[in-house]
């Protein structure tokens, strides 16, 4: 079960930071301004993120940026890193072309 | 601790949509979320906002929420929920396909929608992509998709900057009862008071209604999808089958989503986590194939997989529950809530506020279900 987090609007404005062009998620080409913005808007864990802004959704599947997100969102909710859940890892671990999976478990 | 408004339990695309609609109306509701938003199955469908096959009892619902709601929703949101109303296609490759598509464009142009058979030549215009094998398909026109996890995310943004409360990682595990009316709920953590209870939980709805000895008829079922890598634009209609081998579409992303069922699902191990299962995928690429031979060079980057909330006659309950006042149940959408939550969404808030919703309900009360003899 995930920690308890009460979805209290942030006070004031959106400030927008120097480095914020920065590309986090390079297979969907999410800037970390985007990720601020993002959990401004409410979305406090990694699989909200992910969810919103397509941020590690990509070939990839977020084994490249996913720390970075964490911390990205950590940062803003005031937490320490490992109090932000990672996305649920899924199959298949690389991508799989499509006429190659559809033979998976055919007899011959 | 200060009384809540409404409590609703379940931050879903259902939870959240109630939100933003009661917000609307000026009630500010508490949202209580076990997990994350969105964490079950709003997050897990395959996005299809249709028409074609409803039951007649839900038909209305999402002849209003294509009318009226869906193609503003981006705008009124503030969030592009890529919402495409381009059609959709259920395909046959047999006589009997034909005849189960025959079916069901009877029941839907008695209901006032345009719904028609169409051969093989008009659907290669419509979409040149599917093999030789398809002979016919249904087509509805006003049929279209839309991204199910934004959406979700959407109405619980915008009703959160309305006013609404959420609190997420909390779990709702009983009714609170005062003089015979809802007082509250209790927690895993503690208890919340207010007068309206609005259980939105899907399956979960079932446990906490029965602490008050209420009762829904529904199972839950494995159904599990799956997603491809970006792919240069092919079509926009929502597809389907009449074998109702596999669904999906092409995102506005590029990358396809597709859904689809082994028919072995109630049958698997229990389990507590919705969990993907090795002969699934395969499956489901191998149904694809037989109708879209060029989405074979795609890759499949991810699989995952969900709860469906079965109701026991296939549409949900959306309703008051006479006995305690004050309670309300919207759940057990038995797999197709997505293309009709904003109409639901809307209802169950004008419900809650005033007793009497704009659209009628009644088709969909709790005490429906009667046994044989």
């Amino acid at each position: 079960m995930t920690m308890k987090m009460e979805r209290k609007l942030i006070q004031g404005d959106f400030i927008p930071r120097a480095d914020d062009e920065l590309i986090v998620c390079r297979c969907e080409e999410i800037t970390q301004g985007e990720i601020r913005k993002a959990v401004y808007d409410g979305m406090f864990t990694m699989n909200e993120v992910k969810r919103y802004l397509r941020a590690g959704m990509g070939l990839c599947q977020g084994q490249t940026c996913s720390g970075l997100v964490q911390k990205i969102i950590a940062r803003e909710l005031g937490l320490a890193p490992g109090e932000v859940e990672i996305s649920t890892s899924r199959s298949p671990a690389r991508p799989i072309q499509m006429k190659q999976m559809a033979r998976d478990g055919v007899k011959k | 601790m200060q009384k809540k408004e409404v409590i609703i339990v379940g931050g879903g695309v259902i939870g959240c949509a109630i939100a933003y609609y009661l917000a609307r109306l000026n009630v500010k509701a508490l949202v209580i979320e076990s997990e994350e938003i969105g964490h079950g199955g709003s997050s897990r469908n395959g996005g299809g906002v249709r028409q074609s096959a409803r039951d007649p009892r839900e038909l209305p619902l999402a002849m209003h929420a294509i009318r009226y709601i869906w193609p503003n929703l981006s705008d009124e949101l503030g969030v592009d929920v890529e919402y495409c109303q381009e059609g959709n296609l259920r395909l046959a490759k047999t006589e009997e396909h034909i005849k189960i598509l025959e079916r069901v464009i009877a029941q839907g142009i008695s209901l006032g929608l345009d719904l028609r058979l169409i051969d093989q030549k008009e659907v290669r215009e419509i979409c040149p992509y599917v093999s030789d094998e398809v002979i016919a398909a249904s087509y509805c026109p006003t049929d279209g998709h839309g991204n199910p996890m934004v959406t979700t995310l959407a109405y619980y943004k915008r009703a959160r900057e309305m006013g609404a409360e959420f609190i997420t990682g909390e779990m709702v595990q009983s009714i609170l009862i005062r003089k015979g009316k809802v007082g509250g709920i209790k927690t895993n953590l503690g208890t919340y008071e207010s007068d309206q209870v609005i259980l939105a939980a899907g399956y979960e709805s079932r446990a906490i209604a029965n602490t008050v000895g209420i009762d829904i008829p529904m199972q839950r079922t494995l159904v599990e999808a799956l997603v491809t890598d970006q792919q240069p634009y092919m079509f926009p209609q929502m597809i389907g089958t009449a074998a109702s081998d596999f669904y999906g579409h092409q995102t506005k992303h590029g990358s396809f989503v597709f859904g689809g069922m082994t028919g072995l699902e109630p049958y698997g191990s229990e389990v507590d986590n919705p969990i993907t299962r090795s002969i699934t995928a395969p499956s489901i690429c191998r149904a694809i194939l037989g109708y879209f031979p060029a989405i074979g060079q795609s890759n499949i980057v991810r699989t995952w997989s969900g709860w469906l909330d079965v109701c026991a006659d296939h549409v949900p309950i959306l309703s008051k529950v006479d006995e305690l006042p004050g309670l309300t149940l919207a759940c057990a959408f038995s797999g197709h809530g997505y293309g009709i939550a904003p109409a639901v969404g809307q209802s169950m808030a004008e419900l809650v506020v005033n007793g009497s919703p704009s659209l009628s309900l009644d088709a969909f009360r709790y005490d429906r279900f009667q046994p044989k003899s």
